[in-house]
């Protein structure tokens, strides 16, 4: 959230923005349950990664994934689509 | 054909926008990005997809990104790329770059589509993508042009009066088609490759190409969030919502399902659908099954011209 809200001579004209993705409104605390990867199980299939509709799952380093419950909004489409059933809802 | 290790990881479409969890057309435009990268500009009708993403100061977009009014995406499309053809004539330097048109089902068939009719006409080089929920979803879930026959919805009740929505769904590839145009297809969100195929296909087409993509709404068809994607598979493996593409005079059905479900279980899964179950209603899903079997015969018979 903004710290405090600009007057209208700080607004750009137009309400352009031109640093998009410098402000990332939060969405995680609208989750009832969160995805948990077991990740000796995944398979590194990228499936749950091109579904999500956020996105809130980040590709690694290593190659694999991890979901980024700052963002995720819990609606279980990971858990679902993917194809060796590695990834759990649960509470929180 | 693309492979999922082949997309761009770096992302164009951030999260922290407001759309409900399991959004359909949210994946279809992250999807469209991955396929577009980064020398895009989009304009976008009102709608979902813009009150969603652009609450100021906040934005999804990290492309250059314009809203217009609900009726005008394919407008404010045609001045861009009109605009960049007169910079091009004026300077040495040519960038190739890509415009897409943004608009709901709501801001494409109903709303929308006279100014779509003028750009296709006019033969702007640009895509124009309808994400296609099946009703104004935004504003509380009103029938469209794009809602299906049967459907309840706010402004089609399904109850004592009428089963859902009385008429059919518009036609748009046909109408995008009849505009003379080169490139025009159908996609869904639960077939990945086939879409994000389309859309480099469609963004190297020199004129105009429309894409309608089916991209289900938990809220607005009434299912549990997690099955997005389940629904929009089960759309396409019942027929009701078939996969083709119309290239340079050639039709192709992209998804072949030689083995279709009965329309009824595409139908069972949704809440809008619930009261077609009813006895008093018992002739409408055979009549939808009609015309779902009358609309792939006629595609069929296409694609062999
Ligand atoms: S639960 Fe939904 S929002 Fe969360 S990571 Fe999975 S697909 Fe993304
Ligand atoms: S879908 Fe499952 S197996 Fe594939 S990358 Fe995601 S967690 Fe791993």
């Amino acid at each position: 959230m903004m710290s405090k809200f600009p007057t209208y001579k700080e607004v750009p004209i137009a309400g352009n923005i031109y640093d998009p993705g410098k402000l990332v409104y939060k969405t995680g605390d609208w989750r009832t349950f969160k995805p948990v990867i077991d990740h000796e199980k995944c398979i590194k299939c990228y499936i749950c990664w091109l579904y999500c509709p956020e996105p809130s799952i980040d590709r690694t380093k290593d190659g694999g994934v991890e979901i980024n419950y700052e963002q995720c909004k819990g609606c279980g489409i990971c858990a679902a689509e993917c194809p060796v059933k590695c990834i759990e809802m649960v509470k929180g | 054909m693309v492979a999922i290790k082949d997309l761009p990881v770096e992302e164009l479409y951030l999260p922290g926008h407001r759309l409900c969890p399991g959004c359909g057309p949210s994946i279809a435009i992250r999807m469209m990005m991955k396929a577009a990268e980064k020398n895009t500009i989009v304009t976008t009708a009102t709608g979902c997809m813009e009150v969603g993403t652009t609450l100021y100061p906040y934005t999804s977009w990290l492309v250059p990104w314009v809203h217009t009014a609900f009726e005008n995406t394919a407008a404010t499309a045609s001045g861009i790329e009109a605009a960049y053809k007169a910079m091009g004539r004026r300077s040495s330097e040519q960038r190739k770059i890509n415009i897409i048109a943004l608009g709901g089902d709501g801001g494409t068939f109903d709303i929308g589509i006279q100014a779509l009719s003028g750009a296709l006409e006019r033969g702007h080089d640009f895509l124009y993508l309808c994400y296609d929920n099946e009703a104004y979803m935004n504003t509380g879930i009103q029938r469209s042009g794009a809602t299906p026959h049967g459907a309840s919805t706010t402004t089609s009740w399904g109850g004592k009066k009428i089963p859902g929505k009385p008429e059919w769904k518009k036609d748009l590839i046909g109408i995008s088609i009849a505009h003379g145009i080169e490139f025009a297809a159908t996609a869904s969100i639960a077939y990945w490759n086939d879409f994000i195929t389309k859309v480099k296909k469609a963004l190297d087409v020199n004129g105009p190409a429309v894409i309608h993509i089916l991209a289900p709404c938990p809220r607005g068809w009434r299912y549990e969030d997690k099955d997005t994607l389940k629904i929009a598979r089960l759309a396409t493996q019942t027929r009701y919502f078939p996969i083709y593409e119309f290239n340079n005079g050639k039709y192709t059905l992209n998804i072949k399902v030689p083995n279709p479900l009965p329309v009824e279980e595409f139908l069972k899964a949704q809440g809008r659908f619930k009261h077609l179950f009813k006895p008093e209603y018992s002739n409408e899903i055979q009549e939808i099954q009609e015309f779902v079997n009358k609309n792939w015969d006629r595609l069929e018979k296409l694609t062999t011209l």
